[in-house]
C-alpha cells in the first residue's frame, strides 16, 4: 500500500499528463470514429462501421473544393506572414533603431484584440472601399494576424542565440554578409520554421475572421458552420481527421529526421 | 605584454537605414489592414444616432453618446463575455500548468512529440471539435447515457445548452494557447536552480513555490492572456453549446453586423470591447510586472 501510494506521488506529473492529453484528445478520437459512421442524414447516432465515407471524401458537395481554399489561403497567407514577419523580427533582434516602441506595439496590438473586432473592422473597410469579397480578402486578413505570432516566435529564436557564435565569424574574416547566411541564418531557421507551422494551423484552422471577410468563398472551417445545423455529413470528419493525421506524420517524420541527422 | 580580450557584444549592423528596410512592407501591411480599419471602426460607430435609432434618417450620433448607448443596452453579453472568460481562462491555467510543466522537465526525448500533441488539434478545425463536445455531451452522446444509467440524470435534464457547457468549450478551444506559453518559459528555467532549492533543504512544494512559479510568471501572464482575449470575443461555443441566456457580447455584435446590418451599432459594441479588452490587459500586465511582452 506504501510503495503504491509512494508511485502515485512520484508519478503524479505523467499521470496527469496522460489524463491532460486524454481530454485533448477526447472529440478527435470521437470525430475519427464517427468518420466510420453508416450515417444517413446527420452522423449523430452510431448506425454501424463502414469505409464509404474514407472512399468518397469529396462525395458531398462543395467539401474538397472548400478544403482546396483552406489550403490554398493558408499556404499563401503563411509564406507572405512568414517573410514579413522574420524581417521585422530582425530588425527588432538585431537594430537599433527610433520609433521601437511604435513598432511594438504595432505588433502586439493584433494579438491583444478579439478577432471579432479584427474581422469586423476590417470588413468595415473592405465595404467602404468597395472591395470583393473574397478569396484575396481572407488572404489578406490572414497574413494580418499571423504576422505577430511570426514576429513574437522568430524574435524569440533570435534572443536565445549565443552572439559569440556571430562573434567568431567576424573574428574569422567573415563579413556581416557571410555571417548572416553561414551561421546566423540556420541558427534561426528552426524558428522561422516553427513560426511558419504555427501561422498555417492558425490560418487553417480560422474561422472568425474568416466568417467576416469570406463574401461568398468557403473555407472548410466555414462548410463546417455552415452544414452543422442541416447535420454534418460524415465526410468532414474524414476530412477533419486527415488533416489531424497528415499534420501528425509530416511533423513526426521530421523529428526523426533532424534526430538522425543530430546524432550522424 | 597585455592581452586584451574583447568583451562579448551583440553584433549590432551600423547601418542606419536597414532596419527601417525590414519593417517596411510588414509595417505598411499592419497599417493598412488592422490601425486604419481600427479607426475607420471607429469612425463607423458614430454614423447615426444610436439613441434615437432611426436607421432612415442621417443624424449622426455624438462620439460618447453612441458607445455609451451601444454598451448600457448591452450590460448583460458584455458582463457575460468577461465572466465566461475568467473562468475558462482559470480552468485551462489549471490543465495546462501540470501538463507543461510535465512536457517541460518530464518528457526527455518526447518533449518535441508531445508539444506537436498539443498544437495538433487545430488540423481537426475547431469547429468540428467544439460540434463533437456537443455531440460526446448531447442527449443522445455516451456521457449522457452514462449519466442516465447511474440514475444521475433524467431524461429532462441535459449537459449542453447551459453556461457551463460554454465555459467548458471554451477552456478546451484555447487550451493550446495557454501551454505553449507556459512551456516556453518552464523550458527556460536552468534545473540547476531547482537541485539549488533543494539543497537548500527546500521540500518539493517550497521549491515549485518559491522558484518554479516565479520563474514561470511571464508564461502564465502570456498564456492567460492569450487564452482570455480570445474566449471573451468568441460567439461559437456560445452559439453551439449555448442556450440563448447564455448569449456573449461575441454573438451580439456578430449578428448585428452580419445579420442586422446595423453596421453603426455593431461598431460602437466592438470598439467598447475592444477598449475594455485593452483596458484589461494593460491593468494585467502592470500588475503582473512583465516589461515587455512581444
Amino acid at each position: 500500500m506504501k510503495s503504491l501510494s509512494r508511485w502515485f506521488g512520484r508519478n503524479l506529473i505523467r499521470i496527469y499528463m496522460v489524463l491532460g492529453f486524454t481530454y485533448l484528445f477526447i472529440p478527435i478520437l470521437y470525430t475519427i470514429i464517427f468518420s466510420f459512421n453508416d450515417y444517413i442524414k446527420s452522423n449523430l447516432v452510431w448506425r454501424g462501421f463502414t469505409w464509404h465515407n474514407w472512399q468518397t471524401p469529396c462525395g458531398v458537395p462543395n467539401i474538397c473544393s472548400d478544403l482546396g481554399n483552406s489550403l490554398k489561403i493558408g499556404l499563401l497567407a503563411t509564406f507572405v506572414a512568414t517573410i514579413l514577419g522574420t524581417m521585422i523580427a530582425f530588425a527588432l533582434g538585431r537594430y537599433a533603431f527610433k520609433g521601437r516602441p511604435f513598432v511594438n506595439t504595432l505588433i502586439f496590438l493584433p494579438m491583444a484584440s478579439p478577432e471579432l473586432v479584427l474581422g469586423a473592422s476590417l470588413l468595415t473597410i473592405f465595404i467602404n472601399l468597395g472591395f470583393n469579397l473574397g478569396f484575396w480578402t481572407i488572404v489578406i486578413a490572414h497574413v494580418m494576424f499571423c504576422i505577430s505570432f511570426v514576429v513574437v516566435t522568430v524574435k524569440a529564436r533570435i534572443a536565445s542565440l549565443d552572439p559569440r557564435l556571430e562573434q567568431a565569424a567576424m573574428d574569422l574574416y567573415a563579413n556581416e554578409r557571410e555571417t548572416f547566411r553561414r551561421i546566423t541564418f540556420p541558427l534561426v531557421a528552426p524558428g522561422i520554421a516553427g513560426a511558419a507551422l504555427l501561422a498555417f494551423s492558425l490560418s487553417f484552422d480560422d474561422f472568425i475572421i474568416t466568417n467576416f471577410n469570406s463574401g461568398t468563398v468557403e473555407t472548410f472551417p466555414l462548410f463546417v458552420y455552415h452544414n452543422a445545423e442541416r447535420g454534418l455529413p460524415a465526410q468532414a470528419n474524414v476530412i477533419g481527421s486527415s488533416m489531424f493525421l497528415i499534420a501528425l506524420i509530416i511533423v513526426l517524420a521530421g523529428q526523426i529526421v533532424s534526430r538522425k541527422r543530430k546524432i550522424a | 605584454m597585455t592581452l586584451t580580450v574583447a568583451p562579448v557584444k551583440k553584433p549590432r549592423s551600423r547601418k542606419i537605414g536597414m532596419p527601417y528596410l525590414l519593417l517596411l512592407p510588414g509595417m505598411l501591411w499592419l497599417i493598412t489592414f488592422f490601425l486604419i480599419p481600427i479607426l475607420t471602426l471607429v469612425k463607423t460607430s458614430v454614423n447615426m444616432d444610436l439613441k434615437n435609432y432611426d436607421p432612415t434618417s442621417a443624424a449622426t450620433g455624438s462620439f460618447w453618446g453612441n458607445f455609451w448607448e451601444a454598451f448600457r443596452t448591452h450590460e448583460a453579453p458584455f458582463a457575460r463575455s468577461f465572466i465566461y472568460a475568467l473562468a475558462a481562462t482559470l480552468i485551462a491555467l489549471c490543465i495546462a500548468y501540470p501538463l507543461a510543466y510535465g512536457i517541460a522537465f518530464k518528457a526527455g526525448r518526447w518533449k518535441n512529440v508531445l508539444l506537436v500533441l498539443v498544437v495538433a488539434p487545430f488540423f481537426t478545425s475547431f469547429i468540428l471539435r467544439t460540434i463533437a463536445w456537443k455531440q460526446i455531451l448531447g442527449q443522445q452522446g455516451p456521457v449522457f447515457h452514462l449519466l442516465l444509467n447511474l440514475h444521475l440524470v433524467t431524461y429532462q435534464s441535459h449537459i449542453t445548452a447551459s453556461a457551463g457547457a460554454v465555459i467548458a468549450g471554451l477552456s478546451y478551444n484555447f487550451l493550446p494557447f495557454m501551454t505553449l506559453p507556459l512551456y516556453s518559459s518552464l523550458e527556460r528555467i536552468d534545473p540547476r536552480t531547482l537541485e539549488a532549492s533543494g539543497d537548500l533543504y527546500a521540500n518539493a512544494f517550497t521549491t515549485f513555490r518559491k522558484v518554479t512559479l516565479p520563474l514561470s510568471l511571464p508564461g502564465v501572464v502570456a498564456g492567460t492572456l492569450l487564452t482570455f482575449i480570445p474566449a471573451a470575443g468568441d460567439y461559437v461555443n456560445a452559439e453551439i453549446l449555448g442556450n440563448p441566456s447564455t448569449t456573449m457580447i461575441g454573438n451580439v455584435i456578430n449578428a448585428q453586423f452580419l445579420r442586422t446590418s446595423n453596421y453603426t451599432l455593431a461598431a460602437a459594441l466592438s470598439f467598447v470591447f475592444m477598449v475594455m479588452i485593452i483596458g484589461i490587459v494593460l491593468f494585467y500586465i502592470s500588475r503582473a510586472g512583465t516589461e515587455e511582452l512581444v
